[in-house]
């Protein structure tokens, strides 16, 4: 039991001025991931019976590599936010949603940085 | 994590039966929480029988006869009893909302009461707003102006005072906020719905000077960004008023001004 008074709990460390840009990256990259992953589909179905020559042709075209690394980076940025939002709300103590977080965003960003390199890779080889 | 079960000490039990007796001609039950902090006891449903041909049409008249001719000890808080004051915020039959403007035959079979949730209780069906009304405290709810103050009044055109109409209207009765899963989860540092629509009534009012200080103080993950855009807010308001969408322009406002 604090004897601290309820309105300086409140008013606490004060606000953090920060979030909006967090909130809106979060709503860009959803809106950006509906064309990217509807061309995303629709490419893996057209390309889905070839041979491996074939697809790296296919990947090779700078547009094709280009927007599916695009879908990547932005697949996992929106991850990242979307999971740190999930941890602020339901992971407690502080500490436990602090390492949370930074693991997340770490597993998220190698993850990332792999895949964007292995399509580079087939797109330049 | 943050914790989804009630404590050991919040399980509820099972209570005592009122009945209504033999008289009765149109019986409806109404199992009520009950908590007595001096009991030392868990929380435990009560069942009361009332005859409703000799009660009035909400669910506060049922609850007064109760307290009057059955069970003085049964605990709320009421005042107006017409939807104004916000004190008789409770959940009713699922829902939170005003027990003064409930009507008893808008639910069929036995009437549940409990009191508006995930807040600490005081007695029965009275929450402890400690917190909620310091939270309301520190938007700072009132007009605040650097302009000296006019010697007359501050003069407002009729579209500016239109911007107000579905915000000024809230009692801060707390059903909203107390709905809301962010705020059960989150409510030491979300403002929740009910602040945060209060917050937006003065960042819209023209007659305000401190628009871009309100939302500095609003501009952080936890007071404002808990908001997920569930929608138990507007959902359960007893006022028909929607908290959600005062959030909503919040955030437009945050966006606009960076």
């Amino acid at each position: 039991m604090s004897i601290r008074t309820p309105l300086g709990f409140v008013r606490g460390l004060g606000s953090a001025k920060d979030g909006t840009h967090h909130w809106w990256m979060q709503r860009v990259t959803s809106v950006a991931l509906v064309p990217l992953v509807l061309w995303f589909v629709i490419s893996l179905l057209s390309v889905s019976r070839v041979d491996y020559a074939t697809f790296q042709q296919w990947l090779s075209n700078p547009i094709r590599a280009g927007l599916m690394v695009a879908l990547l980076a932005t697949v996992f940025y929106h991850a990242n936010l979307g999971m740190q939002v999930i941890y602020e709300d339901y992971v407690r103590p502080e500490c436990k949603k602090f390492i949370a977080v930074l693991a997340t965003q770490f597993v998220l960003f190698v993850l990332g940085a792999i895949s964007i390199v292995a399509v580079l890779k087939i797109a330049l080889a | 994590m943050a914790q989804f079960n009630l404590p050991p000490n919040s399980v509820i039990g099972k209570g005592k039966t009122y009945y209504a007796g033999t008289g009765a001609k149109n019986v409806k039950r109404f199992q009520i929480y009950r908590w007595d902090p001096d009991s030392g006891e868990n929380p435990r449903m009560d069942t009361y029988e009332v005859d409703l041909a000799a009660c009035g049409p909400m669910v506060l008249d049922a609850l007064l006869k109760i307290k009057n001719e059955v069970d003085p000890t049964l605990t709320f808080r009421r005042s107006c009893r017409e939807g104004v004051c916000g004190s008789c915020a409770m959940n009713i039959d699922g829902t939170n909302t005003l027990a003064c403007t409930k009507a008893i035959d808008d639910v069929k079979g036995e009437i549940k009461i409990y009191p508006l949730p995930h807040l600490s209780v005081v007695k029965d069906l009275v929450p402890d707003l400690t917190h909620f009304y310091a939270q309301y405290t520190s938007i700072k709810p009132w007009l605040q102006s650097a302009t000296p103050a006019p010697a007359r009044e501050r003069l407002q055109s009729k579209e500016d005072r239109a911007k107000l109409d579905g915000l000024y209207e809230c009692i801060l009765c707390a059903c909203c906020s107390t709905s809301c899963p962010s705020y059960w989860w989150n409510g030491e540092r979300y403002l929740g719905p009910s602040i945060l629509l209060q917050a937006y009534r003065w960042i819209v009012d023209s007659r305000d000077e401190f628009t871009g200080e309100r939302l500095d103080n609003l501009e952080d993950p936890f007071r404002l960004y808990r908001c997920h855009t569930i929608m138990n807010c507007t959902k359960t308001c007893p006022k028909g008023l929607n908290p959600a969408k005062a959030i909503a322009e919040i955030k437009k406002l945050m966006v606009e001004r960076r």
